[in-house]
């Protein structure tokens, strides 16, 4: 995507403004964005903050500013501010929760949020490979069992027979 | 007592030294974090959830090639004698083991095992792929722990976001999940002082030291474990390309260093080494610590060819059997047994009669 102001450069940021109660979305070059003022992961690459605040022994989450917080992960329940206090997500859907900070975040630790390495497929429940789906119906199983839906436990266990 | 004999080579085939530059370089360990979808990460996991996790596990890992046969070690129900034999071996992190005052391993936590690859299940993440190899293998080791990953992926769900790469449960880790360390023997660099300058080097290219067990570990015989910082933004190849280059540079140093001594200061460094050795030889009480500066002596004299006959893999055996849990295992002793110096003195006296320069 193209920076929205000067229209040349990749847009690197997506900076959030808030403008006579309307809501409005910049995306920024680096560039563009230093001369609005602000400061960009994709500058702060130069020196990744991993380490140093590993050598301080503190957590991750303690770089993220104190003011913010919001509505915690409709998944786990858990909050940045249990975040800045454990430097530990709750879960994956975390990721997806707080994913503008997190983005700042990572762009600090690792000077890039963009993934770059091996991409990765999750296996689906309808993979054409028998061993995934064994181990997919006996983790329903599980599942069900533990819920007490017996039924559904009945039905599963003669599909895994049948694999089986 | 813990069946070791589970694994066929102890799970620490990589002391025997036959990797490349293993004389300087002891090892070679690269880890990758992995978490599963649809399951609570560590910190918001109950105890159902770290076991449903461990289930899982368990059923890939005997579905998979490379770890069907894999021994199988629930820490949750080993002793801290065990536990912490297995930390020793740097087969699972002090975390996992628990080994910290005043706690008790999680319920769930587990190593599957398949030397030279490993899991740790339940640790900081779901998983922990992990393996160690003899001397400086950065290339050999990512494909074969790269191969069980593969695997594994097929028959579990990762967390994997299209940006942000593997989920991790701490973001310092997330993207590829890879942290590879090579565990390197620099007394050269140290006895010229030029250590400090090297290590100021690596934090300005994005590498990170540590001790000989990896985080929040001291630096003890002169054993550094250089590794990548950043996980994020680079590619597994361009990690462990960079983690190579200047890995080979500190090699070179560390040679360098060696040369200035061997030229600079003969009779002192023949001294250093010798009376390195006479102590172990002789000695009737050692400390851990007393133990590995000595032993990096007799290294650096065995790497000048001052010290002839005694081969690396003696050397790397010592290191790993001179450790309190291993100690008190081979003897019979408690942990903390305060008979435990003198063992050691014992232990070491009689491995080194077995090769006599």
């Amino acid at each position: 995507m193209l920076c929205d102001h000067c229209k040349e450069r990749d847009a690197v940021i997506n900076l959030t403004q808030v403008e006579h109660d309307s809501k409005v979305t910049l995306h920024l070059c680096e560039q563009c964005a230093a001369e609005k003022g602000v400061e960009t992961g994709v500058a702060l690459l130069k020196s990744p903050l991993g380490g140093f605040i590993t050598a301080m022994g503190k957590s991750a989450g303690s770089l993220l500013p104190a003011t913010i917080d919001g509505a915690p992960c409709p998944n786990c329940g858990g909050t940045l501010r249990d975040f800045r206090e454990t430097g530990r997500l709750g879960c994956a859907v975390c990721y997806g929760a707080f994913e503008v900070h997190l983005r700042d975040l990572l762009r600090r630790l690792h000077g890039s949020s963009q993934h770059v390495g091996e991409r990765y497929e999750v296996p689906g429940a309808d993979s054409a490979d028998p061993a995934r789906r064994l181990l997919d119906l006996r983790h329903q199983l599980r599942v069900a069992v533990d819920a007490e839906n017996f039924e559904l436990a009945a039905e599963l266990r003669d599909r895994i027979r049948v694999l089986e | 007592m813990i069946d070791l004999s589970l694994l066929p080579d102890g799970g620490i085939g990589w002391l025997d030294a036959s990797g490349p530059k293993s004389q300087v370089v002891l090892s070679t360990r690269i880890r990758l974090a992995r978490n599963l979808a649809g399951h609570a990460f560590s910190q918001r996991a109950t105890d159902a959830d770290r076991l449903a996790v461990l289930e899982r596990v368990r059923e890939a890992a005997a579905a998979t090639e490379r770890l069907k046969g894999a021994a199988y070690f629930r820490l949750d129900s080993l002793d801290r004698g065990d536990r912490q034999l297995l930390h020793e071996r740097h087969l699972v992190s002090k975390e996992l083991a628990a080994l910290d005052q005043d706690t008790r391993p999680r319920p769930g936590a587990a190593l599957v095992t398949q030397s030279p690859v490993g899991v740790m299940v339940n640790e900081e993440d779901h998983l922990r792929l992990q393996g160690m190899w003899s001397g400086f293998a950065l290339d050999e080791a990512y494909a074969q722990l790269e191969s069980v990953d593969a695997e594994l992926g097929r028959l579990l769900p990762f967390a994997f976001h299209p940006e942000f790469g593997y989920l991790t449960s701490c973001p310092t880790n997330a993207g590829t999940g890879l942290r590879a360390s090579v565990l390197i023997h620099l007394p050269g660099l140290v006895l010229t002082k030029e250590i400090g300058k090297v290590l100021q080097g690596l934090a300005q290219v994005g590498l990170t030291f540590r001790g000989l067990y990896g985080e929040g570990s001291e630096v003890v015989g002169n054993f550094f474990q250089l590794s990548n910082q950043t996980t994020l933004g680079k590619s597994e190849g361009e990690l462990l390309d960079h983690l190579g280059k200047i890995v080979r540079q500190v090699i070179e140093y560390e040679g360098q260093a060696r040369q200035m001594l061997l030229q600079t200061a003969p009779d002192e460094v023949a001294d250093k080494t010798w009376r390195a050795y006479g102590l172990l030889k002789h000695a009737r009480r050692l400390t851990f610590e007393e133990a590995m500066n000595l032993l990096s002596g007799v290294r650096l004299g065995v790497g000048l060819d001052l010290i002839p006959g005694l081969s690396v893999y003696t050397l790397n055996k010592l290191l790993i059997y001179t450790q309190p849990a291993h100690l008190a295992a081979l003897e019979g002793r408690a942990g903390g047994d305060p008979e435990l110096p003198t063992v050691r003195a014992t232990y070491v006296r009689r491995l080194l009669e077995t090769e006599s320069p």
